[in-house]
């Protein structure tokens, strides 16, 4: 796996299209999924909810799917990053390594920084 | 579209096969699409099979270079080895000694369709989409697939725009074998990463 460090200015693997919002998050940050239940079509996994994991990469900015699903542009595109979870921190119970993960695409208006390792 | 030329025993349509045939004849009979364009859809579909991934895959292994890109940009180095992947914004794993990734969309079933052509049924069941992400030696194990402890699994979950396909290992013993010997022994499964490839 490649190396990162912290703090590098992240670079979108697909630039997008579109206008799109600026990105927050860089390679390697630590950040948390936003607990909320919004009504609507929600690309964002219930299970991954609330946890918290590392930027794994930027992969570009897209329209906004909650948007898009209510006949809405979607605009400006929102940027999108995969982020790594360690499995133990997302399942109690994990049976498996404990440097097994999860990499999740997550939209960045569901992550907020996390400050605590 | 419902099965033609499947002579045999009679079956009645299912909900949806009557669902598809309704609304195929009224968007005909509105002008809004004809039957040759949808037959076309449906040809150009059933075209696109786990060969072509299996293409890419043999190319990767055959050239190192052409891996780098591939693992940089999917979708960049595809198109540049003239395979085209209208649409498809491709993340490429790549299986190593240490790590072994396997592909899941828990949400519905996104698949890289365009390399791979229609996903498996199990691929899209509740039971593969809830299990892999929390249990993922013991799903790999039930498919045939045992990962030693010493390796650690990266599951992909893919949620958004992007599609996944996985790089596997290149198999002892295959030195020297051109890419279409070598894409022989890439099966689609090995690319969702529930399997390795045929040994040589």
């Amino acid at each position: 796996m490649q190396q990162v460090s912290a703090g590098a200015a992240p670079r979108p693997q697909y630039p997008t299209d579109h206008p799109a919002a600026p990105a927050r998050f860089a390679v390697g940050q630590r950040v948390r999924v936003r607990k909320a239940a919004p009504l609507g079509h929600v690309r964002t996994p219930r299970y991954i909810r609330g946890c918290r994991g590392t930027i794994e990469r930027l992969c570009g900015a897209f329209p906004n799917p909650e948007e898009l699903a209510q006949q809405r542009s979607g605009l400006p595109a929102q940027p999108l990053y995969r982020v790594r979870f360690l499995q133990r921190e997302v399942w109690p119970d994990y049976r498996g390594r404990s440097d097994d993960v999860v990499e999740i695409e997550i939209f960045q208006h569901w992550l907020e920084e996390e400050r605590r390792r | 579209m419902a099965q033609g030329g499947d002579l045999g025993e009679y079956r009645p349509l299912t909900y949806f096969q009557l669902m598809e045939i309704s609304l195929r004849e009224l968007l005909v009979e509105k002008g809004v699409v004809t039957e040759q364009a949808i037959g076309d859809a449906v040809a150009d579909m059933r075209a696109r099979t786990p060969e072509r991934g299996a293409r890419v895959v043999a190319r990767a292994w055959a050239d190192p270079a052409f891996k780098a890109r591939l693992l940089e940009n999917g979708t960049r180095a595809c198109e540049e080895y003239g395979v085209d992947v209208p649409g498809l914004r491709l993340v490429v794993v790549e299986n190593t000694p240490a790590v072994h990734n396997v592909i899941v969309c828990t949400l519905c079933s996104c698949y890289p369709r365009m390399l791979l052509g229609i996903p498996p049924d199990w691929y899209k069941s509740g039971n593969y989409r809830s299990r892999v992400v929390r249990e993922p030696r013991v799903v790999l194990a039930e498919l045939g697939t045992r990962i030693p402890d010493s390796v650690r699994i990266r599951v992909h979950d893919s949620t958004a725009d992007m599609r996944y396909l996985v790089l596997p290992m290149r198999p002892a013993g295959t030195e020297g074998w051109s890419e279409e010997r070598l894409a022989a022994l890439v099966t689609r499964d090995c690319m969702i990463g529930v399997a390795l490839p045929r040994s040589a």
